[in-house]
């Protein structure tokens, strides 16, 4: 029934995506793509934080894992794409699942730490292994047209094709994980974790289980990402990266999957947008280029202070009693982040 | 021989650094349980107005001064901004002091320009010797070290034996209960913000003449900063210290001896064992249950 | 002689210019090339007014520092170009993004550029990894690719990568021109390398290895660029003797690795490559160590005597007419920033570029500009001849060894040059340099 739902929405959006990539420009082409990869990311990350109630400040890290196993899956077995970015997520949850035995036990600040270490250290290792994962310049992934689509069909609008359609299967999957018993008690974990072990949930499986399908959509945003900018290197996967996924599912509203969208809306437009006004007002070099720096600053502060539930929170207030259904389909986890003074959404 | 003393000493100096930024963390999350990852962009702007007011009267203590000072209003303001996220959901409070930190390095690059200053050191920055024994530390080292000793031990006082010292504890320990007890929590929360500030400058100040000044100079100390306070457990000012020392020694021995491509690496499998063995840090007592 | 000087590359050009021609006439078959043509809309970013072109800098981040003096430096001596009636009249419009040296950014900001503002070139990307990024991207959509600002060998592939041309001195020659010095003045010497651990810090040691023996090199340290704790890897130095530190370093660690060589008491001769060794910028990191070091007040002391190689005339030399013509047009339109080898580099490059547009013609394809570049350019400020050609891509092929006195670079001996291959010879260059043109501008 939900599922079903979900899907019905999903193709709406496919339609829509797929009519504005056909009548926009190239370059619309590749930000829509860019966008898609930040939903599946930031989505992944909207699910450990909002639903499961652990913190990620490395999850850049997931999708430099992923990223280089599609470049090497791609390099040296020469896959299809469908099971490149299959694999890429497979492999990349089983990276979370490491980090996420090794986590399970933290809590708050120490596995903030713990994961920011990781974002740090992790993109080092492709200098430490040149030979195999090509040091600085990183390992270059090439994918083409397939045939049925003709010769000159653009490739950008192609890759926006494959990242909007992984970011829509991605939703859907999550959503309806959301909506089921495990969805169910990770809430509960979230919200009281003394008395979820108390009803017989297994609390350290249910915590690492979040990390794992977090990874796996990380994973395959890095795969994506890699596929899209058509590079893999350990510059693209940088703190900075791991802090703007965090930021974007916050911004956006943990409280629901929309969020993701509305948060990767934000941190892929906001500094082009602002550069775009920034540079054509003339303005020296030095200031032009900190404008949107500073921008992205404020807009941070702002949202947070002006919109305690991120977007999709602001946005439920504002129209949610008049069109519940509209933003609603995806709307499924619900209540916002793991505030855990608010223990009523708590399932069991 | 000598080399491992260089390395250790060197190391000692960093790690001082790593511990006043793991210290000023520690303030903070004591009293707010809010991790301030604005910490190292305060530090890098206070940094910049020291170094305009030593430009300007060619007098290094009034710079020194002036961060100081810079560093206690910028704490008070952040605290300002950041209030209204009390009771929301604590992430909210994380991504105000991301923005705070975006916003920092943006304005920093807007006002100053990006370009490295060379920013002066208090004393003299050659080797000392004894004998013909070169230590590979300085004069300037040997004042880092204690002036971040000195920082800690003050504060240790303030704690102990001051009644502001014992409102942050009553606060640390629990804000309802402190309130109920006639504490005016505002006002503490304020002071724990601004001690902050006052230790994120001196660390600014003191590590600047390594890194050189620039808008983004902090962001690698942070993290280092970030992760001692982490080993040392970030309800402890003692860990902070404790684990800054720790970190900067083993990190600089890994570098020298193995290559300091391996540092980050290490730097992560060293903070997972010890939260394995100890998951809130070596000096912390109670697990948090927030995220 | 000087006279002569001055006329010889001027009818080389003319020649040169003139072969071009007939040849882009041939190929276009519309002949639209001639002087008295009127102005079209001849390629995407051309329009009769306009030439507008593109770049990826790191303008914000890590890399910012330094490096964001190089595209305003570039646009400084545009809008001198503009001033004075612009190439054949259309000004150039110098669009450069910021990618905050990060290559996922670099790939966005460069489409942007290429698809949606339609530029007729991406000038002077700046770095290895992030230009790297967006190479197969623009030969694929056949946007020249000029002058990527990167001392890599990756830029000359002209048969893959037909479109895209490298400028600077590639890192592989730099480190045999530096490798023959140290042999021939160091023999016997202890050696150690330090090194970025990158490309540009490898490529280096690559072409050191080529000329050092072995057998001297007592320790290879490498650096990270985002940890500034470089103390243990100049104590290694130091404990394995070295006599001589021949550093392969962007200017912060320079001045760390001489900051990091007084704590630890450790004096070596130390040799420089270019990119870390701009005297000014050097200078200005240093400042405010060297009163405490002893009487002077400026960082000149600490910079004395490092030995390096540059590819453009030192900015010592006032009286040099390129020197003189770099500052003039530097105090014009770009006097905030200082006037150090970054600003000298962006002005060489834009005047390299402006060459290459008046070679292309009046109104000029994107494919004018290739084979304007692939004809061969004359060296304007730079001190050894380009290797342009239909099949080498690469750039400039050699630089003068130098040593930094008093804040300036003075040159020792000629002009080398040499080619990338392992056992390439490093001859002395024989051939004159050029003065700048009074107008500032390129001959047509």
């Amino acid at each position: 029934m939900t599922l079903l739902r979900h899907l019905g929405a999903a193709i709406v959006v496919a339609l829509i995506v797929g009519y504005l990539s056909i009548s926009l420009n190239a370059f619309r082409d590749f930000q829509i793509a860019e966008i898609a990869v930040y939903v599946v990311a930031v989505a992944g990350l909207t699910v450990l934080i909002g639903l499961s109630g652990q913190i990620s400040i490395g999850h850049g890290a997931f999708m430099a894992v992923g990223a280089y196993a599609a470049a090497l899956l791609l390099m040296h077995l020469g896959w299809p794409l469908e099971a490149v970015l299959a694999a890429s997520a497979v492999i990349t949850a089983l990276a979370g699942l490491l980090v996420g035995v090794a986590a399970a036990r933290l809590r708050g600040p120490y596995l903030a730490g713990v994961t920011l270490m990781l974002a740090v250290a992790l993109p080092s290792l492709a200098d430490q292994f040149a030979g195999a994962f090509g040091g600085d310049q990183g390992l270059s992934v090439g994918v083409t047209t397939p045939a049925f689509l003709g010769a000159t069909f653009p490739l950008t609008r192609w890759l926006a094709w494959v990242s909007c359609a992984a970011a829509l299967i991605t939703l859907v999957l999550l959503a309806n994980l959301s909506r089921s018993r495990i969805g169910r008690s990770w809430r509960a974990v979230r919200d009281d974790e003394a008395a979820a072990a108390l009803a017989g949930l297994n609390v350290a499986r249910l915590r690492i289980l979040a990390f794992v399908v977090s990874a796996a959509c990380a994973g395959l945003a890095g795969a994506l990402l890699g596929i899209v900018t058509s590079l893999v290197s350990p510059g693209s996967f940088t703190l900075t990266l791991s802090i703007a996924l965090l930021t974007g599912a916050v911004i956006g509203g943990l409280g629901s999957l929309a969020g993701a969208v509305w948060g990767s809306l934000v941190i892929v437009l906001v500094p082009t947008y602002v550069t775009d006004v920034a540079t054509s007002h003339g303005l020296s070099s030095s200031v032009a280029a900190n404008i949107p720096v500073v921008a992205y600053g404020v807009v941070l502060i702002v949202v947070m202070l002006a919109f305690p539930a991120g977007i999709q929170g602001a946005l439920r207030r504002l129209y949610g009693p008049v069109i519940p259904a509209a933003s609603g389909s995806l709307n499924t986890l619900r209540r916002h982040a793991p505030a855990s003074e608010h223990p009523e959404e708590g399932t069991q | 021989m000598q080399e491992f003393l260089e390395f250790t000493l060197g190391g000692i100096s960093f790690g001082m650094i790593y511990a006043a930024i793991g210290l000023s963390l520690v303030l903070i999350w004591r009293g707010t349980r809010i991790l301030n990852y604005a910490q190292g962009g305060m530090a890098m702007f206070t940094a910049y107005i020291a170094l305009i007011v030593i430009n300007h009267t060619g007098n290094y203590w009034a710079g020194f001064a002036a961060a100081l000072a810079a560093g206690v209003v910028l704490g008070a303001v952040c605290e300002r901004v950041i209030r209204p996220t009390q009771g929301k959901p604590p992430l909210n409070a994380v991504i105000v002091t991301i923005g705070l930190l975006i916003l920092l390095e943006g304005l920093a690059g807007i006002i100053y320009g990006g370009q490295f200053r060379s920013f002066p050191a208090a004393f003299s920055i050659s080797g000392l010797k004894i004998g013909s024994t070169s230590l590979g530390a300085s004069r300037n080292d040997v004042f880092v070290a204690v002036a971040v000793l000195a920082a800690a031990l003050a504060l240790a006082v303030m704690f102990r034996y001051t009644s502001a010292g014992l409102r942050l504890r009553a606060t640390a320990f629990s804000p309802g209960v402190a309130r109920l007890l006639g504490v005016r929590v505002g006002r503490v929360l304020t002071l724990g913000w601004v001690l902050a500030g006052l230790i994120g400058a001196l660390a600014g100040v003191l590590v600047s003449p390594n890194t050189f000044l620039y808008p983004n100079s902090m962001d690698s100390i942070f993290v280092l900063g970030f992760t001692a306070a982490v080993i040392g457990g970030l309800d402890s000012p003692v860990g902070a210290v404790v684990g800054g020392l720790i970190l900067g020694v083993a990190l600089n021995y890994v570098s020298g001896y193995l290559g300091s491509a391996l540092m980050p690496v290490f730097g992560l499998c060293a903070l997972v064992l010890v939260l394995m063995v100890r998951p809130s840090g070596l000096f912390g007592a109670a697990s948090s249950r927030q995220v | 002689m000087k006279r002569s000087a001055r006329l010889r590359p001027a009818c080389i050009t003319a020649a040169v210019a003139t072969l071009a021609m007939v040849a882009a006439a041939c190929g276009s078959s519309g002949g639209s090339n001639s002087s008295s043509s009127a102005l079209t809309a001849s390629a995407p970013g051309v329009t009769k007014s306009e030439i507008v072109i593109g770049s990826h800098q790191p303008l914000t981040g890590v890399a910012a520092p330094g490096y964001s003096e190089i595209a305003p430096a570039s646009n400084a001596y545009f809008q001198y170009v503009n001033a004075h009636g612009g190439v054949y009249g259309r000004k150039i419009v110098y669009k450069y993004l910021d990618d905050g040296y990060d290559p996922a950014k670099t790939v966005s900001v460069v489409r942007q550029l290429v698809l949606q503002d339609n530029v007729y070139a991406i000038f002077d990307g700046l770095g290895t990894p992030t230009h790297l990024a967006v190479v197969k991207f623009l030969n694929s959509e056949k946007v020249p690719d000029v002058f990527v600002a990167s001392g890599c060998e990756c830029w000359n592939s002209p048969s893959t990568e037909p479109e895209t041309f490298g400028w600077q001195l590639d890192y592989v020659r730099e480190g045999k021109i530096l490798g023959q010095y140290i042999k021939q003045h160091f023999a016997g010497k202890k050696i150690g390398y330090f090194y970025q651990d990158d490309e540009f810090g490898m490529d280096g040691v690559k072409g050191l290895d080529d000329e050092i023996p072995s057998s001297q090199v007592v320790s290879k340290q490498s650096y990270d660029p985002t940890n500034i704790n470089i103390g243990p890897q100049v104590a290694a130095l130091k404990a394995a003797g070295a006599q001589v530190v021949v550093s392969f370093s962007v200017p912060a660690f320079t001045a760390l690795l001489r900051l990091n060589s007084l704590k630890l008491s450790f004096a070596p001769q130390l040799v420089v490559s270019n990119v870390g060794s701009d005297p000014i910028t050097l200078a200005g990191l240093l400042q405010a160590f060297a009163k405490q070091g002893g009487a002077t007040v400026n960082g000149n002391q600490l910079t004395q005597g490092i030995i390096t190689d540059s590819y453009l005339p030192s900015l010592g030399q006032t009286s040099n007419s390129w020197v003189a013509m770099f500052k003039r047009i530097h105090d014009t339109y770009d006097p905030k920033a200082p006037f150090d080898g970054n600003v000298a580099y962006g002005e060489a490059v834009a005047y390299a570029f402006v060459q290459a547009m008046f070679k292309a013609g009046r109104n000029p394809t994107r494919a004018d500009l290739v084979s304007a570049i692939q004809g061969g350019l004359t060296q304007g400020p730079v001190l050894a001849p380009y290797t342009y050609g239909p099949s080498d891509h690469a750039g400039m092929t050699g630089a003068f060894v130098g040593e930094i006195e008093n804040g300036v670079i003075v040159q020792q001996g000629s002009v080398m040059v040499t080619n990338t291959a392992a056992s390439g010879p490093i001859t002395a260059y024989t051939g004159t340099e050029q003065s700048a043109p009074a107008s500032g501008l390129p001959p047509r």
